[in-house]
C-alpha cells in the first residue's frame, strides 16, 4: 500500500509541476508585446517598463521560471493589474463561493443520479429504463450556457422562485448548482446503470433474496454498495467536468467564484489572475482525483494489491 | 417509429446542417443587414425566427452560425484525429522513454479540466475563428493520442504484426498497414463524439466573447446577445438553442449507434484511468 501510495504522489507530483510549466507559458503565447496588451496602446513608456519588471518579463525564460516556481511555493502569484492586489488575496475571496456551488452541484447530481439508474436497471427495458436514458441522453446534449438562461426565465422571470443572477440570498445558489449537475446527472445515472445490472447478477443478490430479504433491502444493501465503487472514481474524474463547467455556469449566474473571476480577468486583460485561476482549478482537480485514486485503493484491496506485487 | 427517431432524424439533422454549411456562401443571406424598424420583432408576417437585438434577420444568422460551427468542428476533429494519433501511435509503437514522455505530456494536458485550458487560451491569443480552433486542437488532440496508445499497446504482440516483424518490414509500413487499419473502428466512434463536443465548446467560447467576433455570427454568440432580452425577445435564445440542442442530440445518438455496431470490445478496453 505505501508503494502504491508513493508511486501515485510521486506522479501526481510530476503532472502539476507540469501545469505549472504550461500555466506560466501561456503569457508567452500572447502574440506580440504581453505588456503592451495588457496596459492598451496609450500607456506611457515608464508604467509599460515599470509592469516589464515586475513580472519579469525582460529576463531570460529559464530565470523567469524559477523565479515564478519559488514565488508559488510561498504562495504568491504576483499582484493582479485590474484591482491592484495581491492575486492570491483575490482568489481566496472567491473561493467560497466556487466551493458551496461545487458541494450543493455534487449533492444534486447524487440525489438524482442514484435513483435514476437504480431504478432503470432494476426496471431494465420497462419505460422508467428508456425514459431515465432518454432523459440523460438528453442531460448530456444540452448546453450549460442555454439551460442556465433557460431556467432563469423560468423559474425567476415567470415563477419568481429564485433571484435572477448574483449572489443574494441562500435562494440564489439552487438554479447555477441545477444548471451544472444536469451534465454530470446525465453521465452518473448511466454509470449507476450499467454497474448495478453488472451486480444484480451475482450469485450473492440470489442468495439474499432466497432467503427471504425484502427486495429494497437486497438492491440497496447488496447491490448497491458493490456498485458503488466504480461511481465513486467516476465522480473524482467527473469534478473536472464541473470545474470547467463552473466557468461558464459562473458566468450565466453572475455567481461572484473563481470561474467568474477567470472570464472577468481574460476580459479586462489581467493576466496574472487567469494564470491563478487556471492554475488553481487544475491543481485542485489533480488533487481530488489523486484523493480519489487513493480512496478507492483503499477501499478496494484488489487495486493496491494488484499494482505493488 | 424507433427507428426514425434513432436513426433517420439525427441524419437528417446532420445533412441539412452540413449542406446549409456548405451552401451557406451562395446563399442570398444578409446577416448583417439591420433593419431598424424590426428590432427585437418575433417570429411571423414574412420571417420565419424574427430579428435581433439590432434589427438582423436571425434566420440569415443561424444559417451563418452553422456554417462557423460546422467548420470549426470538422477543422478541429481532424487536427485533432490527426496530431493525437500520430502521436499515440508512434510513441508507444517506439516505447520506452518516448512513450513515458507521451504518457507524461497527455496526464498533463489531462490535469486540466474540460475547456478550462482551451478558455485561457482563446482568451490569450485573442478572439477569431483560427484561435478558436488552435484552442481545440490544443485541448482535443490529447483524447486520441491516450485511445490510439491504448490500441496500438494491445495490436502490438498480436501474430500478424510479429510476422510482419519478423519479415523485415520498415516500422512506417507496419503502422500503415498493420496497425491503423484495425484502430480505424474506436477512433471513427471517439472521433463522431468529438464533434458533439467541439460544436458545444465553440458555441461556449462564442458564448463567453472569445469565439467569433462580430459582425460574424455563432449560435453561442447569439444566445449570449439573447440573453440580455429574454423577458421582451425570448426567441433570440431559443433557436440557436434549439440548434444546438439538436446538433450535439443527433450526434451523440448515431454515435451510440455506431458504437452498437462496430466493435465494442476495444471501447471497453481502453476506457481506463488517466
Amino acid at each position: 500500500m505505501l508503494t502504491f501510495i508513493l508511486h501515485r504522489l510521486l506522479g501526481a507530483l510530476l503532472v502539476i509541476f507540469g501545469v505549472i510549466t504550461i500555466v506560466f507559458l501561456l503569457i508567452h503565447m500572447i502574440p506580440g508585446d504581453p505588456v503592451e496588451i495588457m496596459l492598451g496602446e496609450s500607456a506611457a513608456t515608464a508604467d509599460r517598463e515599470a509592469l516589464r519588471v515586475a513580472l519579469g518579463l525582460n529576463r531570460p525564460l529559464p530565470v523567469q521560471f524559477q523565479h515564478y516556481l519559488s514565488k508559488l511555493l510561498h504562495l504568491d502569484m504576483g499582484i493582479s493589474i485590474h484591482f491592484r492586489r495581491p492575486v492570491s488575496d483575490l482568489l481566496v475571496e472567491r473561493l467560497p463561493a466556487t466551493a458551496i456551488l461545487a458541494a450543493l452541484t455534487l449533492l444534486l447530481t447524487v440525489m438524482m443520479a442514484l435513483p435514476l439508474g437504480i431504478m432503470a436497471a432494476v426496471r431494465r427495458g420497462s419505460l422508467w429504463d428508456s425514459g431515465a436514458m432518454s432523459l440523460s441522453m438528453l442531460g448530456i446534449s444540452i448546453p450549460n450556457f442555454w439551460l442556465g438562461p433557460l431556467l432563469i426565465l423560468v423559474f425567476s422571470l415567470w415563477l419568481g422562485w429564485f433571484p435572477v443572477s448574483g449572489h443574494s440570498g441562500p435562494g440564489s445558489v439552487v438554479l447555477p448548482a441545477l444548471t451544472l449537475s444536469t451534465g454530470l446527472v446525465a453521465v452518473l445515472s448511466r454509470m449507476v446503470r450499467s454497474s448495478m445490472l453488472e451486480v444484480l447478477g451475482e450469485d450473492y443478490m440470489r442468495t439474499a433474496k432466497a432467503k427471504g430479504m425484502p427486495p429494497q433491502r437486497v438492491i440497496l444493501h447488496h447491490g448497491l454498495r458493490n456498485a458503488l465503487l466504480p461511481v465513486i472514481t467516476l465522480l473524482g474524474l467527473q469534478l473536472g467536468a464541473l470545474l470547467a463547467g463552473a466557468v461558464i455556469t459562473e458566468t450565466v449566474f453572475s455567481w461572484p467564484g473563481v470561474g467568474l473571476l477567470t472570464i472577468e480577468s481574460i476580459q479586462s486583460r489581467d493576466y496574472p489572475v487567469v494564470q491563478a485561476c487556471v492554475l488553481l482549478i487544475s491543481v485542485t482537480y489533480v488533487l481530488v482525483n489523486l484523493l480519489t485514486d487513493l480512496a478507492y485503493a483503499w477501499i478496494d484491496p484488489r487495486i493496491r494489491l494488484g499494482r505493488t506485487q | 417509429m424507433r427507428n426514425w427517431f434513432a436513426i433517420k432524424l439525427p441524419v437528417l439533422i446532420l445533412v441539412l446542417w452540413a449542406l446549409l454549411s456548405v451552401v451557406a456562401q451562395y446563399l442570398p443571406l444578409q446577416p448583417d443587414h439591420i433593419q431598424l424598424e424590426r428590432v427585437l420583432a418575433g417570429p411571423g408576417r414574412g420571417t420565419v425566427l424574427g430579428f435581433d437585438d439590432l434589427g438582423r434577420s436571425i434566420a440569415d444568422r443561424m444559417i451563418v452560425g452553422a456554417r462557423t460551427s460546422f467548420l470549426v468542428s470538422v477543422w478541429v476533429v481532424s487536427l485533432s484525429l490527426l496530431f493525437g494519433t500520430l502521436l499515440g501511435t508512434f510513441t508507444a509503437y517506439h516505447g520506452g522513454w518516448w512513450d513515458r514522455l507521451a504518457v507524461l505530456t497527455v496526464d498533463i494536458f489531462l490535469a486540466f479540466p474540460g475547456i478550462l485550458l482551451a478558455i485561457a487560451l482563446a482568451g490569450l491569443l485573442g478572439p477569431g475563428i483560427g484561435n478558436v480552433v488552435i484552442a481545440l486542437t490544443v485541448v482535443g488532440w490529447v483524447g486520441y493520442a491516450r485511445l490510439s496508445r491504448a490500441q496500438v499497446l494491445s495490436l502490438m504482440h498480436r501474430e500478424h504484426v510479429q510476422a510482419a516483424e519478423a519479415l523485415g518490414t520498415s516500422r512506417w509500413r507496419i503502422i500503415r498497414k498493420h496497425l491503423l487499419p484495425m484502430m480505424a473502428a474506436p477512433l471513427i466512434i471517439e472521433a463522431t463524439f468529438g464533434i458533439a463536443a467541439v460544436v458545444i465548446a465553440e458555441a461556449g467560447l462564442s458564448f463567453l466573447g472569445l469565439g467569433v467576433q462580430p459582425p460574424g455570427a455563432s449560435w453561442g454568440a447569439m444566445i449570449r446577445d439573447g440573453t440580455r432580452y429574454m423577458l421582451v425577445a425570448p426567441h433570440m435564445v431559443m433557436a440557436p438553442g434549439i440548434a444546438i440542442l439538436a446538433v450535439v442530440l443527433a450526434v451523440n445518438l448515431l454515435g451510440d449507434r455506431l458504437r452498437d455496431r462496430l466493435d465494442t470490445r476495444m471501447m471497453t478496453e481502453t476506457r481506463d484511468r488517466p
